[in-house]
């Protein structure tokens, strides 16, 4: 029965604010990138949104894979799941079908998720099962020390492609754009918090499966990577539409170019996908309307000993011999 | 059930068939083949079905070609069933046939070949290829008639197409029921409970399907009582409980369901799949939910996940799915997440043989997965003890954070044989998932000291927040660099299979307690192998035999029992070395899986035989063995 009383609603409120967690309370040690790595943002950027949203703690799963990205569940004090390699994304398929009550994060990168991973990628997508997906790209292998990932752009000088890389990079929003039943798709830098926040309450809200590919410094491995686009904010678009996210002031001076962009217009959301120069940046695709297969499949769940002791006479009936020898 | 108006024939009405002189017998083996997609697995099934019903204890084996749609009138692509039907239990697929309906002499060569048609077997075989307007093909039906009435079979020809071209346009799809009608005329089964079996078969089709297969049943039970002078009569002793009729596979799902699982991930593989598919038809119906995953390792991670989370899940798979699994397989040993694998093995290595029968995977799902990666391993040896040892993985499973594999085979998947029917016992289901707060300072793995147990930890309990992962983690389920952590974590993982083991009862031994030699097997042999000590027993030898479910951990009590005998051996239905062989002897001999895992084990001498044909064992092949190796032949 709920109180609706002047001191009930009171003593409700001062319990909200007795449960809310400060960022602090979702800090779970200290994070072992390396300095300037673009990880350290995303962390921080989650740990923000947590807060923001009162989210509680043990209500919240971040799931990964493995790569430095995938550490990231390490640092959230929520559950979290550091599976295997390239897994992440059926894991927490598992759980939210499971457990529609959770928050599922995933934090992944281009190694795990467009390499060994490659499959669940794709069909995550099309499942659109609710989950928020960031992929780290920093466009190489960096916990196992400088390979070249599926993102290299060609010429990479790596370990394994010592004479520079052999082929053009894989666009990872181009693909997952041509997926059937993609519904959120997002492209943030490291650099832009305000921006990578924004996008990521966004796909949090999103009622369905977020993707967000979060162009992500390797300061280690790929120190000059994305330079042209980080010493040069005419070579960034950033994209706004009255459905989706507005420019702050402070940022709109920032950063010239502004693109108003509808992102309910699948068309227009792969053309700039396939834009490396200036990087779009923002909400490229978003449409609420697309079916989640979690939903689809929990559509008539209700679990109970009655139901399956019905369904067990139901089936033995059917296949059943009398004691005796004669039919049912 | 309705049935539908046609008069049943009364016994004497027509002369030949129904005048026949009724041979009561024990048992038969009866087999339907046809070419890939007549339908005689469907006839076969049903015939089963119904001698069930009547009160037989009955064994159907499926006659599968590895082909979808093999080349029509082929040697290689007999399709069809054997049914072994008789008084008492039958638990196995026997030796070889007595009675055979062939839908036309190539499909039939196929089975002679390969041995399966008893000494002047009774062979029903389709007439219409002797006036085919094919010479090759009609003279090819000559001469295979002329070769077999001349080896001794009792070749009477039946004109199945012409009988049913009465009824139905296409006999590709009818002659099954024109055979099953002729066949429950011949052994003398109840009409009004084959109509019902029909309709229970074709339970998915339309009403005028069923009519028309009702037509047909109808015709072939008239056609045999005018025409064949053939008839047995097998007693039937019903037994006193509820049976009900399944196969390995719906058993498989059925357990499923029982046990209170409400998630099973799988992608599709022979001879797995059909279990899923059951299982999708009926999950539903639960909350329960099959997904089919883009891939065998997302169908594992996603049980996984679910698992995790709170709802122990299922994947069901065979050999190569399984060998996809692994790595996911030890992230759940490694975080002591709970899981149900059920591998319905088939030939292996490799794509190996999909159809066939072979219990190969024994020591993969034993030690399967890099590192020390212990798991529980039970083998069910029945069609019962398909359904309940789902159940009994499930508990376990949960009970021990642990991954548990059922391992069951293609001759239990398609065999159906009927079993007391269970009764629903609340306990078999899975608790509620647990909310509750966790005692502030308790860690994730905070592994008692005697049993290696710990807590399960699944998000949405306050206090229990931890990050789990598949690195060597500390009690807190902190990524341990520490060597010794990960020692630690070894030794608790090690220790929850040995309180699992001490749980376990010492199987029984079938026949007596001691004597020159026993026979030891796992999973689907069971039948068989018993069949072929009680023979060996009533020839006089001193034989016992003892049956695994539990292959990982093995039970206590069993050095103590095989001390008892003289001698001791495997039976099995994977690879092991010829010792006859010229380049084999002791010191490179490969014994076969669970000869091996009793050798190391227990130091005893366990000599082995094994045979990796495809067939399900023959309780005659097992006899001969046990007579040989005891001296006798």
């Amino acid at each position: 029965m709920i109180d609706f009383s002047r001191d009930g609603v009171a003593e409700c409120l001062l319990r909200l604010y007795d449960e809310r967690v400060e960022i602090e309370g979702f800090q779970k040690g200290v994070p072992r990138w390396c300095a300037g790595c673009g990880d350290n943002a995303v962390l921080a950027a989650l740990q923000r949104l947590l807060r923001d949203e009162g989210l509680r703690p043990e209500k919240t799963v971040f799931v990964s894979g493995i790569g430095c990205s995938s550490r990231l569940p390490h640092y959230m004090n929520t559950y979290g799941f550091h599976g295997i390699h390239g897994r992440a994304l059926p894991v927490a398929e598992g759980i939210r079908l499971a457990r529609p009550d959770l928050n599922v994060f995933v934090n992944t990168g281009d190694g795990d998720s467009f390499s060994i991973g490659a499959a669940h990628w794709l069909h995550a997508i099309r499942y659109n099962m609710r989950m928020v997906v960031m992929v780290h790209d920093n466009q190489i292998y960096g916990l196992t020390k400088k390979q070249a990932s599926p993102t290299s752009p060609r010429g990479t000088k790596s370990n394994t492609t010592p004479r520079g890389s052999y082929l053009e990079g894989l666009n990872p929003l181009t693909v997952t754009l041509g997926v059937q039943n993609v519904s959120f798709v997002a492209q943030v830098a490291d650099w832009i918090p305000e921006v990578l926040y924004d996008v990521i309450q966004a796909a949090f809200h999103h009622d369905g499966l977020s993707f967000i590919r979060i162009v992500q410094r390797c300061p280690e491995w790929m120190p000059d990577n994305f330079d042209r686009w980080l010493h040069d904010p005419a070579k960034v678009t950033l994209l706004h539409h009255p459905t989706s996210l507005s420019i702050s002031p402070a940022l709109a001076r920032l950063y010239p170019n502004h693109l108003e962009h509808d992102p309910s217009n699948i068309h227009r959301a792969r053309e700039l996908a396939s834009v490396q120069d200036p990087v779009p940046i923002g909400i490229l695709y978003h449409d609420p309307t697309v079916p989640r297969y979690d939903e689809i499949l929990r559509a008539d769940a209700t679990h109970s000993g009655t139901a399956v002791r019905r369904l067990l006479d139901a089936e033995f009936d059917k296949f059943a011999v009398q004691g005796g020898g004669t039919r049912v | 059930m309705t049935t539908t108006s046609e008069s049943v024939p009364l016994p004497g009405a027509h002369p030949a068939g129904a005048g026949a002189q009724v041979t009561t017998v024990p048992e038969h083996v009866v087999e339907i083949i046809s070419d890939s997609g007549e339908g005689a697995q469907r006839c076969g099934q049903s015939f089963g079905a119904i001698a069930a019903r009547t009160g037989n204890g009955v064994w159907t084996v499926e006659i599968i070609p590895a082909e979808i749609q093999p080349p029509a009138r082929s040697v290689a692509g007999a399709s069809g069933n054997r049914v072994r039907l008789g008084s008492s239990r039958i638990t196995n697929g026997g030796d070889a046939a007595d009675l055979v309906v062939a839908f036309n002499e190539q499909v039939l060569l196929g089975r002679v070949h390969a041995n399966e048609l008893k000494p002047g077997c009774t062979i029903l075989l389709e007439s219409m290829w002797r006036a085919h307007r094919n010479p090759s093909i009609a003279a090819s039906y000559a001469e295979a008639f002329d070769a077999l009435v001349a080896s001794g079979y009792r070749v009477v020809e039946v004109p199945m197409e012409r009988e049913c071209r009465k009824l139905v346009p296409d006999t590709r799809r009818g002659k099954n029921m024109f055979a099953l009608g002729m066949l429950c005329s011949i052994y003398r089964l109840d009409l009004d409970l084959a109509r019902d079996q029909v309709a229970l078969t074709f339970r998915k089709k339309t009403r005028a399907l069923i009519e028309t297969n009702t037509r047909l049943l109808v015709a072939g039970y008239e056609w045999a009582r005018e025409h064949l002078d053939l008839a047995f009569h097998i007693p039937a002793a019903p037994a006193a409980q509820d049976q009900v009729v399944l196969n390995g596979n719906m058993a498989l799902a059925l357990g499923v369901v029982a046990s209170g699982m409400e998630v099973c991930s799988m992608y599709p593989i022979t001879p797995a799949t059909s279990a899923s598919h059951y299982l999708s038809e009926i999950f539903p119906k639960v909350g329960g939910v099959v997904h089919q995953a883009e891939d065998e390792i997302a169908a594992c991670t996603f049980a996984i996940g679910a698992s995790y989370a709170g709802k122990c899940a299922v994947t069901i798979t065979s050999g190569p799915g399984y060998s996809l699994k692994q790595e996911a397989i030890g992230l759940a040993v490694m975080a002591e997440i709970p899981l149900v694998v059920v591998d319905v093995q088939r030939g292996g290595p490799s794509t190996g043989q999909p159809t066939k029968v072979e219990q190969g995977d024994l020591l993969t799902t034993v030690f399967g997965s890099h590192g020390d990666a212990p798991k529980v391993v039970i083998a069910p040896s029945s069609i019962e003890d398909c359904f309940y040892s789902v159940i009994t993985a499930r508990r376990i499973a949960e009970t021990f954070n642990m991954v548990v594999v059922v391992l069951s085979d293609a001759s239990l998947a398609t065999a159906q044989q009927p079993f007391p029917r269970p009764e629903f016992d609340p306990a078999w289901l899975a608790p509620p998932v647990d909310q509750s707060q966790v005692p502030e300072g308790l860690a994730p793995y905070a592994w008692d000291e005697t049993t290696g147990l710990s807590r399960r930890f699944v998000p949405g309990q306050p206090g229990g927040m931890y990050t789990l992962t598949g690195l060597a983690h500390d009690t807190a389920g902190s990524v341990a660099y520490d060597p010794d952590a990960n020692e630690q974590g070894l030794h608790a993982r090690s220790l929850k299979l040995a309180a699992l083991q001490r749980t376990l009862t010492t199987p029984t031994v079938h026949g007596d307690e001691s004597g020159d030699l026993l026979v030891i097997g796992w999973g689907s042999t069971k039948g068989a192998i018993e069949e072929a000590v009680d023979r060996a027993r009533d020839d006089g030898l001193r034989v016992s035999s003892l049956h695994l479910r539990f292959v990982n951990p093995l039970p206590s009590g069993l050095k103590e029992i095989m001390d008892r005998f003289g001698r001791v051996m495997t039976v099995e239905g994977n690879w092991g070395d010829r010792p006859d062989d010229r380049i084999i002897d002791e010191s490179n001999r490969r014994y076969t899986a669970l000869a091996m895992l009793l050798r190391s084990r227990y130091l005893v001498d366990v000599d082995c035989w094994s045979e990796v044909g495809g067939q399900p064992l023959k309780p005659g092949r097992v006899h001969r063995v046990i007579t040989r190796k005891l001296g006798r032949s």
